[in-house]
């Protein structure tokens, strides 16, 4: 199976909804011309809002079915009836008297198009950055669970940023059976001192890595403008299951990132270096060790063998 | 022959170097770039302005900033204005002519002398940190005024070592809404003026406040801006000052740059207003600054 991905990286404006529909609604107008026209359309981490928003979140956020109906109405006024896009969004979700920093993953269609339109998951950022610019765990709840999950163009997970600079949450996905691994983000630029900041140097270490690991393909949604004096880094781009970036959109400016992710070429990845089946024969190990560590957190595990 | 030879070629550490500045050498072009998007960003796309204006001093400060706003906004959106009072000395007026020139960008002069003394007639035992401060103020005035009169936004050219030094009036020199250079020691902000062209007898010439006459900030500070930063940089990253002096660095010239750091947390603050609520502002309500 092969599919195309458009990564628009968009600089929201802060805490306006509508402005921000109506500018995704943009997006669903130039895309729609594309050719090939994209399958899967993805936006960065609170595309919806930006990113800073202090106690703003209870604001700005929306529930998932409210983002869900809008972005519908938004898509079928662009599309033909018979079309078919997923699209993967940043937004700060309200669920249940709290609020997440979300990711929504739905299938959008025509009035006419057989595939049903329907909210396929919301992740919830797992890891929530609370240190120097971060200031997350203060205004929004973590999420509880990384899964992957089907869609109609194969097992998919995503993972907000932080996430996924923990290496376990990648793998937990692609033990889940994730092939396609979008990871939506807001990276604020620091660090000058080398060929690109110092951010995207990490992103530029770990995307390929994961990748690489797992053979999966990883989709990358970086958030582009400034706030506040905080700059982010864009850079959106699509890394196949050998590590080899497909495509990558600039550090600045907006723009439509598209390329081709062939799910057929991961056996091809897989039998050339199957680390992941490595790391599922031992998973049983690892879990006893794991479950040592949570029952135990200050023991040393060594010391315990 | 021994088990042992030939003997092993040992790939040692470099040890660690007091004078060593690499920690503060930046990508010059990528940051030019970046604070130019920055500048961008901030003034037109957020607040709506196409045109800045900054005071120039004829420092390297305010001529980086002129230098960067040109690049961002294009040298006839970028105003310059030249706020003398009567001891400035004419080696700022003429290297702030110099900036204006170079870049091509318009350029008054709005002489401060009349406001200042106008003032301190009222108070002429005023020493000259009072006196200095008045002159402060009395250019953000004129600043304000001129952002008003030439819907321009006012563009601030504090760096990083004098915010952390205190080195500025307060509500004065760092009231401009977007500072360029805020997060730049000064070291890096003669690295990123010898890069964007800044004249170099402006670079290189002694940095002052230029409020009285044959003033320096060194002078003033007792330690070179070259030796500051680099304590400055490791203990921002979280060396303790006695660390910071079993790695090489002089205990006085520490003691000096922790005291100065220390005991100026407050100018880099608004005012303190006293809690009553639970809504209190900016203690509870919390809504960032482009919100």
């Amino acid at each position: 199976m092969s599919y195309t991905v458009a990564v628009a990286q968009i600089k929201p404006k802060k805490a306006d909804y509508q402005h921000n529909l109506a500018r995704v609604a943009g997006v669903f107008e130039q895309v729609a011309h594309l050719s090939p026209r994209p399958d899967v359309l993805v936006l960065p981490e609170t595309a919806m809002s930006g990113y800073f928003l202090e106690g703003g979140v209870r604001e700005a956020s929306r529930t998932a079915q409210e983002l869900f109906t809008n972005l519908l109405a938004r898509f079928r006024a662009s599309f033909p009836v018979d079309a078919v896009l997923d699209v993967v969004v940043g937004f700060y979700e309200a669920a249940e008297g709290r609020f997440y920093n979300s990711a929504l993953y739905a299938t959008l269609s025509g009035t006419e198009c057989p595939e049903p339109s329907r909210i396929v998951h919301v992740h919830r950022k797992f890891f929530l950055p609370t240190y120097g610019v971060f200031d997350e765990k203060r205004f929004v709840d973590r999420g509880r669970t990384i899964a992957a999950y089907p869609t109609r163009l194969g097992p998919a997970a995503m993972l907000i940023c932080e996430d996924a600079w923990h290496s376990v949450s990648s793998a937990v996905a692609a033990l889940q059976g994730a092939l396609s691994l979008y990871v939506l983000s807001a990276s604020p630029g620091r660090g000058f001192e080398g060929a690109t900041t110092g951010n995207l140097q990490r992103w530029d270490r770990l995307l390929p890595g994961i990748a690489e690991e797992h053979n999966i393909f990883v989709v990358y949604a970086g958030l582009v403008g400034f706030e506040g004096g905080k700059g982010f880094t864009g850079s959106s781009r699509i890394v196949d299951p050998w590590g080899a970036e497909v495509v990558r959109g600039p550090v600045f400016d907006e723009c439509v990132v598209s390329g081709s992710v062939d799910l057929d070429l991961l056996a091809a990845a897989r039998a050339g270096t199957p680390l992941l089946m490595d790391l599922e024969s031992n998973l049983g190990d690892l879990s006893l060790m794991l479950d040592r560590l949570v029952r135990g957190p200050h023991e040393l595990l060594g010391a315990n063998l | 022959m021994s088990v042992l030879e030939p003997q092993l070629l040992v790939v040692a550490a470099k040890a660690f170097d007091p004078a060593d500045d690499t920690p503060l050498a930046l990508n010059a072009d990528l940051t030019v770039e970046w604070l130019v998007e920055f500048l961008r960003d901030e003034i037109v796309r957020r607040r709506g302005f196409r045109r800045a204006v900054v005071g120039l001093s004829g420092g390297v400060d305010s001529s980086l900033t002129a230098y960067l706003c040109a690049l961002a906004l294009g040298a006839e959106n970028v105003f310059g204005v030249r706020m003398p009072y009567r001891t400035s000395s004419q080696d700022s007026l003429d290297h702030a002519a110099m900036v204006a020139e170079a870049l091509a960008l318009p350029m008054s002069t709005v002489e401060i002398t009349g406001a200042v003394d106008g003032y301190l007639s009222l108070e002429p035992e005023a020493d000259g940190r009072r006196r200095g401060n008045v002159m402060a103020r009395t250019r953000m005035v004129v600043l304000f005024d001129q952002s008003a009169k030439l819907a321009a936004l006012p563009v601030g050219t504090g760096n990083k070592t004098e915010r952390l030094f205190g080195y500025f009036t307060w509500h004065a020199d760092d009231s401009p809404p977007v500072n360029p250079l805020g997060d730049l020691y000064k070291t890096q902000v003669w690295q990123l003026a010898a890069t964007v062209g800044v004249p170099e007898v402006i670079v290189q010439k002694p940095a002052s406040a230029d409020l009285v006459v044959g003033q320096t900030d060194e002078g003033d500070f007792g330690i070179s801006y070259a030796r500051a930063d680099r304590i400055l940089y490791h203990l921002l990253r979280g060396y303790t000052p006695d660390k910071l002096v079993e790695i090489g660095f002089p205990a006085s010239e520490v003691g000096l740059v922790v005291g100065r750091l220390s005991s100026t947390h407050w100018k880099r603050h608004l005012p303190t207003s006293a809690m009553l609520s639970t809504t209190s502002i900016n203690d509870y309500y919390l809504r960032p600054v482009d919100y």
